[in-house]
């Protein structure tokens, strides 16, 4: 029904647009970023609300009733997930995003009449597509329902290339003819398109693909805005979109890495892929017990938590360990390097879910002189992130990546699965140093029986 | 003209987005990005509009499946930032903590 007039459905929008603009500013700020995303939903409400107060709209039951179905699903889905498999939500969330942008425009075809809305129509389709599949894929590595390992075939590099060709092709009679098959043909390589980009990303590449996607959404939406004459979905679209592709360079600049680097190495036949090789050379390793008296002697334990940390969900038991440690006076602080976790920050979601105390987590810069002063180093399912070889070998695939200088303290104590080397698919030189330790096992259980040994000093 | 001034809203924003999210601590990328995804799902209002115009039961129910896909991401966007940082709000106040645990 129309109960708005169109000055104040403008105005509405208006308001809507500024309180996204809010939202992300409000984000980039750890005292306003929890105000900043309700703003940010305050928003999305009214201009929901306005688009039903603003059109004459059939079938709205029906609407009203998926939005409730819609709205259950995610509120349980983002309630029930554990906080290490948020990244992969957010991929999906993504993803289900840019199939919907892309659904919204096929069937906008048949209303957009000048060239610009047919343009914006195709890019929609197949931007959209690319998002989904792609974001579906990354989910799946995320997941570990499939190889985090980059996947390449032979022949990819034709297949992206024909995928391209066929989309020009198809863009071009959607945008001559307004030609529904194509603009279906047009979907299907975008999904195929979007597949074939994010299988050769090795896993430790995948925040910044999902970043990157979350990006291409946003244009995706914002295109979709064009095609609808909508300027919420415009606005909003553009600011996903423009404030994606810093993000996503940041996130690269973090890690070290290159943007175009992240999606074409493997295609280069690039340096990210790796070895999954067990190294035989011999190194120290060590019992619970031993680890245990490194640390309850020590004046001063710097933990380095890293992505296994993560994948074992150890981080209560390592918040455990560090308040125990203190009880006996040491003083413990964490080493936060910027990519640790899954994603830039994920770690200190992490550990603040574990209740550590903000004091204690220490930033790079910061830190990274304290080494020196540090007894034990106590690297924890981190590897790239401590590897030297950023430092040191100019060949490496992470060289020029900041690094924590483990090395600097007086012991390195790893607690690591294996002798597999870290995504990066290095080996680590400070594995085979003389004041290094290792303690096998997974986090979980090694940090449990270290906590037991420290206990019982 | 609706095409120009729609042009302009584009260029615009494309700055305002440079703008707001440049030089953000890593500490809060992983945040950001979920809310900024959460942003456009705002790709809702276009799935409304589509199938509130719907003139078949095929075309209804894709716009539908179109509208079930954007909630998804609209409300788990925000509810899942919302998550996330409501845990960073906690250890901003450790004092309050403090005093909750002595009580």
């Amino acid at each position: 029904m129309i109960v708005l007039t169109p000055v104040v459905t403008a105005l509405a929008y208006l308001v809507a647009a500024v309180l996204f603009i809010l939202a992300l500013k409000g984000l980039s700020s750890p005292k306003t970023a929890r105000r900043g995303n309700l703003l940010g939903a305050l928003g999305a409400v009214i201009g929901v609300a306005t688009v039903f107060l603003s059109n004459e709209l059939d079938h709205i039951a029906w609407i009203l009733g998926v939005v409730v179905v819609g709205s259950i699903v995610a509120v349980l889905a983002s309630n029930a997930v554990q906080m290490t498999q948020m990244p992969q939500l957010v991929a999906l969330f993504n993803g289900v995003g840019g199939g919907a942008a892309a659904v919204v425009a096929l069937l906008e075809l048949q209303h957009a009449d000048t060239l610009g809305f047919l343009v914006a129509v195709a890019f929609t389709v197949f931007v959209g597509s690319v998002s989904f599949s792609g974001s579906i894929i990354t989910f799946l590595k995320l997941q570990e329902l499939m190889t985090t390992r980059p996947v390449t075939f032979a022949g990819q590099q034709i297949a992206m290339i024909l995928v391209v060709i066929g989309a020009l092709a198809g863009s071009y009679f959607v945008i001559a003819d307004a030609n529904y098959t194509w603009a279906v043909i047009l979907m299907a390589l975008g999904l195929i398109g979007g597949v074939l980009v994010v299988l050769p990303v090795g896993g430790a590449d995948v925040p910044i693909v999902i970043s990157l996607l979350n990006a291409l959404t946003g244009l995706a939406v914002a295109a979709s805005g064009l095609v609808l004459g909508n300027t919420l979905l415009l606005v909003g679209g553009t600011l996903v979109g423009a404030s994606g592709t810093i993000l996503t360079q940041e996130m690269a600049k973090a890690m070290g890495r290159s943007v175009s680097n992240t999606i074409f190495g493997a295609f280069r036949g690039g340096t990210s892929a790796g070895s999954t090789e067990m190294s035989d050379r011999p190194v120290r390793s060590s019992s619970a017990e031993d680890v245990a008296i490194l640390l309850g002697y020590a004046n001063k334990v710097i933990i380095v938590p890293g992505y296994g940390l993560a994948v074992a969900q150890a981080q209560h038991t390592i918040s455990e360990l560090q308040q125990t440690l203190e009880a006996k006076g040491i003083e413990v602080v964490y080493a936060m390097h910027p990519v640790a976790g899954r994603m830039p920050g994920h770690m200190n979601v992490l550990l603040a879910e574990a209740s550590v105390p903000y004091e204690v987590l220490v930033e790079m810069d910061q830190v990274n002189p304290q080494f020196k002063n540090a007894d034990v180093a106590l690297v924890v399912g981190a590897n790239d992130v401590v590897n030297p070889a950023a430092k040191t070998t100019p060949g490496s695939p992470i060289y020029g990546m900041p690094i924590l200088n483990v090395g600097d303290a007086q012991q390195v104590v790893f607690l690591k699965r294996s002798m597999r080397p870290g995504f990066a698919g290095i080996e680590n030189e400070l594995l085979f140093e003389q004041n290094t330790t290792l303690l096998f096992g997974d986090a979980k259980d090694s940090l449990t029986k270290v906590l037991g040994a420290v206990k019982s000093l | 003209m609706e095409a120009m001034n729609l042009l302009t809203f584009f260029v615009l924003s494309v700055f305002v987005g440079f703008e707001v999210v440049s030089k953000v601590s890593s500490t809060l990328h992983t945040p950001l990005m979920s809310g900024a995804n959460a942003i456009h799902g705002i790709i809702l209002v276009g799935a409304i509009l589509v199938a509130g115009q719907a003139e078949s039961a095929f075309l209804l129910a894709v716009a539908l499946f179109a509208v079930l896909l954007a909630t998804v991401n609209l409300v788990g966007g925000f509810v899942v930032t919302d998550r996330m940082l409501q845990m960073f709000a906690g250890k901003n106040k450790p004092r309050a903590t403090t005093e909750e645990a002595a009580k």
